[in-house]
């Protein structure tokens, strides 16, 4: 029996409920408690040095040379929080309701709950930190708005909003370890669980430099190591992302809970050719302030700027005129394939649409002309003020795109298509973020806890931070309270030579196949089925012969996979396999997955399911539930429900018109 | 834009590893689109030589953004090649034309040290940041962002110090291997903020002797390294730490 351990009692209370009567551990116990974390992004940077402040003794590891350079260093659009600072109406609640709704009523309500009430001390946190947030004249915090909502609630600093969040948590963590609380280990790779008794006791950890296999004992392991968008090949992901530590987990016992849920981010530079090794998104803040269109003829070849106003078609604007270019995410993606389905995209490729800036620039102009008094000064200077508010707000991302395509984008649209962007499914957890492994624990993108089917802009930064932050800090307390007898176990314990000797015998296994084919090719194949039929769009069909199709390909794998080098020394390409061999297990998942929840929700489009004019159709009496996954073996999982509950919000079809 | 395709010849430093010794190896790549970013193009070329039963070229590389800091090439000379403002991983094969030779080498500094081919340790970076590069707040301490008020220029200068990845390629442009331009975007960026303020004393003393002790070199003001940085980190940023440094002493 799954159980979510929600506390009891009224939504609004239930977090204080919890902290309050959560058990503790003195001081004097916690320095000897050790506890592993795994991976250092938002998620494991906070949790890491949030834990070692409170006295207890971390070992920190992340594949990357620095813990800086974590995947969440890469987020650019923003964070939300409940502030309420430009008094537009947001609350607490707002904030819940809008992730529920968001997320296509997939979510549990008490996480979400927790995770706007929390969102406030992040901010708070953050600017103590010195996080350098975007401000006004006054000195005061600048905000702006993002998709599925209609209050300015997400804080940012430019573009650049993960990396200087990251850089924050990174500093406390270095901050730790100068204090010699935290033990970093980089260029590390957790490849194995250990579990002893029942319980999470320490990881396998490969040193990536000199190849070396390492047993370290944890009295709790905290998963922080993202989400797991490269089973596509393409995405927004950072090149090193993987799915190996939770999937390592997964084959020992923590349940993989709605694999197919992934977000495909509607703004991203299309695909230029084969050549594409990954693919860049163009902040989602993007679409505040920038219009979407196509043509309103097909397949009409002339540029853009020739193309009069009447003969385009803004066609969010025209179907969803609520939202318009801020509906969320899926619904964006859709209608953009949409539209380029149907004959009308642009580019080379005609898999792009528009995403215009020319009348942004010109309000932009005209409130700056005003604000300075300039009076009538024409058109073109108008243009030219509008140019510099546009290049303060989101210059770095024109520069990323005219760097990427070498076209410059204040004066021509920007070609955008939708692009795989971030996981929603992940490690099962609790109201406790614990996995169904004792001990062992998910945070961030890792886990599946907060987005449902679909995740809002500006919501991964919070829910990593909330969970590092402000939330194991309470929860995990609540396990070591019962571990404070609990000696530390030796690592010649016989589970930690099981582990190594797996661990061991799968990397042996791999360099000795020398087959034909690299392991980029694998990886690419398998992104393209997993692309082409559990994507954007997914029928009955397309899925079962995906299934077969990842099965042949992951036989195929271990039988002709070529890696160069040797074992004892740096070797990427080996790294590379390890992970690659683990996404054409997931692969898998994910296609059963989907074909299992027949219905559509949030980013899940099963085209045998939706309602006449192309909206997902969502069927809550039999599908209202998580699908948690139990892995048996290679290839074959049991499913366990977890019945969403929804007391306070009333499910009804979403709708942004 | 018009697109093209080109054949090179590359000249690429390979090292096993920080013991062993280096040395260049040339290799011919072919039909390389002038859409590809450079890391696609060794993409290509690594493909290849795998395929040849060679052992691909060892490089770091993350989020292909220009953001993480990981990629750390030398190319004909400059740290993250031809491009002013721009990392290796951003850097397009536009940049070059059909016939060229491109030479690649690993970041240079003793303070480095090689851990294959292109890849260097920089360790010594989170080490200066270990020595103050922080403000000391625990989870849980802080007071609602707003009762801070910060003017917005010094937001703006902070946040523009802050922008630094950490990338290393100011110490690979400096003669002497110094690593002032990335510590003072630190110490400018924490200096500029209130918050920052009460420890700025025993951050700049702090972060200054450990990055002496590293092995980096002293700053002769040269301005290489701003010249290189893929972030446009302004060299002014080392006068303000001397500016700290200065009152660092006086007041201890
Ligand atoms: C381009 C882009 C832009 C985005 N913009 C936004 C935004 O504006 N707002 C927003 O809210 N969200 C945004 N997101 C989503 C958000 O950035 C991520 O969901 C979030 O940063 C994930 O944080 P994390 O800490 O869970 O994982 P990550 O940052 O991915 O960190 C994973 C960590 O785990 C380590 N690791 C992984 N596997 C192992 C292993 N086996 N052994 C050891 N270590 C391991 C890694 O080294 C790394 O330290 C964006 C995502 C992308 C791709
Ligand atoms: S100052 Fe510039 S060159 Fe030096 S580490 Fe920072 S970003 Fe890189
Ligand atoms: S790979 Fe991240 S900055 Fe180049």
């Amino acid at each position: 029996m799954l159980d979510s351990k929600i506390p009891a009692g009224p939504l609004d209370d239930k977090w204080t409920t919890y902290k309050g009567k959560v058990k503790l551990v003195n001081p004097a116990n916690k320095r000897k408690l050790e506890v592993i974390v795994v991976g250092t992004g938002l998620a494991g940077a906070s949790a890491a040095s949030s834990l070692a402040e409170m006295g207890y003794k971390v070992k920190a590891f992340c594949f990357q040379d620095s813990p800086r350079r974590a995947h969440s260093i890469a987020a650019q659009g923003g964070i939300n929080a409940a502030k309420n600072y430009q008094n537009d109406g947001d609350s607490v609640y707002r904030l819940f309701y809008d992730t529920i709704k968001g997320g296509d009523y997939r979510a549990r309500e008490a996480n979400v709950h927790r995770l706007a009430e929390v969102s406030t001390n992040i901010i708070d946190h953050c600017v103590a930190q010195g996080v350098p947030f975007a401000r006004e004249y006054g000195g005061l915090l600048s905000n702006r708005s993002f998709g599925g909502t209609q209050v300015q609630r997400t804080f940012y600093a430019a573009g650049q909003t993960g990396q200087q969040l990251l850089i924050g948590a990174y500093q406390s963590l270095e901050r730790q370890v100068a204090l010699g609380n935290v033990e970093m280990h980089t260029r590390h790779e957790m490849i194995e669980l250990v579990i002893i008794d029942g319980k999470a006791r320490g990881i396998i950890a490969r040193n990536l430099e000199t190849g070396e296999l390492e047993r370290h004992f944890g009295h709790a392991v905290l998963l922080c190591t993202g989400g797991y968008g490269n089973v596509f090949y393409l995405s927004t992901n950072a090149m090193g992302s993987n799915v190996t530590a939770a999937w390592k987990a997964h084959k020992k016992g923590a349940y993989f809970a709605n694999p197919c849920f992934t977000q495909i981010h509607p703004t991203c530079i299309p695909v230029s050719g084969d050549h594409q090794s990954k693919l860049t998104l163009m902040s989602e803040s993007l679409r505040n302030d920038g219009r979407i269109w196509v043509p309103a003829k097909q397949g009409d070849t002339r540029k853009p700027n020739e193309i009069p106003e009447e003969e385009r078609d803004y066609y969010l604007e025209r179907r969803y005129p609520a939202f318009g270019n801020l509906v969320p995410r899926d619904v964006a993606s859709r209608a953009a394939k949409e539209r380029c389905d149907a004959g009308y995209g642009v580019g080379s490729s005609k898999q792009a649409v528009y995403l215009d800036y020319a009348d942004a620039i010109l309000r932009y102009g005209k409130i700056e002309a005003s604000k300075r008094n300039l009076g009538n000064i024409g058109t073109d200077a108008i243009i030219a003020l509008g140019k510099e508010v546009v290049k303060e707000k989101y210059g770095n991302l024109f520069n990323m795109y005219e760097k990427i395509t070498g076209e410059n984008p204040y004066e021509i649209p920007m070609r955008i298509y939708p692009a795989v962007h971030y996981t929603m499914g992940g490690l099962w957890v609790d109201y406790e973020l614990k996995t169904t492994v004792d001990g062992l624990y998910a945070l961030g993108e890792a886990n599946f806890s907060d987005h449902g089917a679909n995740r809002l802009g500006a919501s991964a930064l919070m829910q990593g931070l909330a969970d590092g932050y402000f939330v194991i800090p309470y929860t995990l307390g609540n396990y070591l309270a019962e571990e404070i007898r609990t000696s530390n176990i030796s690592t010649d314990h016989p589970a930690f030579i099981d582990a190594e000797k797996v661990a061991s015998d799968r990397i042996n296994k791999l360099m000795t196949i020398q087959g034909k084919q690299t392991v980029e090719s694998f990886h690419k194949r398998l992104g393209k089925i997993i692309w082409d039929k559990c994507g954007m769009a997914r029928n009955e069909e397309g899925l079962k012969q995906a299934i077969a199709e990842v099965r042949a390909l992951r036989d195929e794998f271990w039988s002709d996979v070529k890696i160069p080098g040797i074992i004892n020394q740096m070797n990427p390409e080996l790294d590379k396999a390890g992970r690659v061999a683990d996404f054409l297990e997931l692969g898998e998942l994910m296609c059963l997955d989907a074909l299992e929840r027949k219905e559509s929700c949030g980013g899940h489009f099963r085209e045998e399911y939706q309602t006449p004019d192309g909206e997902a159709l969502r069927d809550d009496n039999d599908f209202m539930y998580v699908a948690a996954w139990e892995s048996k073996e290679v290839g074959s999982w049991n499913l366990h429900k977890e019945t969403l509950d929804y007391e306070v919000v009333k499910p009804s079809q979403r709708s942004y018109k | 834009m018009q697109h093209y395709t080109m054949n090179l010849k590359l000249k690429v430093w390979r090292q096993q590893n920080s013991k062993s010794e280096g040395r260049f190896e040339v290799y011919d790549v072919n039909d390389i689109s002038s859409e590809m970013s450079f890391l696609e193009m060794i993409d290509v070329l690594n493909e290849k030589l795998i395929k040849d039963g060679g052992d691909s070229i060892a490089f770091d590389h993350d989020c292909r953004e220009g953001v993480c800091g990981m990629c750390s090439m030398v190319i004909d000379g400059r740290p993250h090649g031809p491009w002013q403002g721009t990392t290796t991983c951003q850097l397009h094969m536009r940049a070059f034309k059909d016939g060229d030779t491109i030479t690649i080498e690993p970041f240079r500094a003793n303070a480095f040290p090689v851990v294959k081919d292109l890849m260097v340790n920089r360790g010594a970076f989170d080490r200066i940041i270990q020595a103050g590069g922080y403000i000391s707040v625990n989870t849980g301490n802080a007071v609602d962002g707003n009762a801070i008020l910060i003017d917005k220029q010094n937001a703006d200068d902070a946040f523009a110090a802050a922008a630094c990845i950490g990338c290393g390629a100011c110490v690979a442009a400096c003669k002497n291997a110094s690593a002032m331009l990335f510590v003072s975007a630190k110490v400018s960026h924490l200096a500029l903020l209130p918050q920052g303020q009460p420890e700025s004393k025993q951050r700049v003393a702090g972060m200054i002797a450990q990055m002496d002790k590293e092995g980096f070199g002293s700053c002769t003001n040269t301005y290489a390294c701003e010249a290189e940085c893929p972030k446009e980190i302004s060299v002014m940023n080392i006068a303000r730490l001397n500016r700290e440094y200065l009152q660092s002493n006086l007041g201890s």
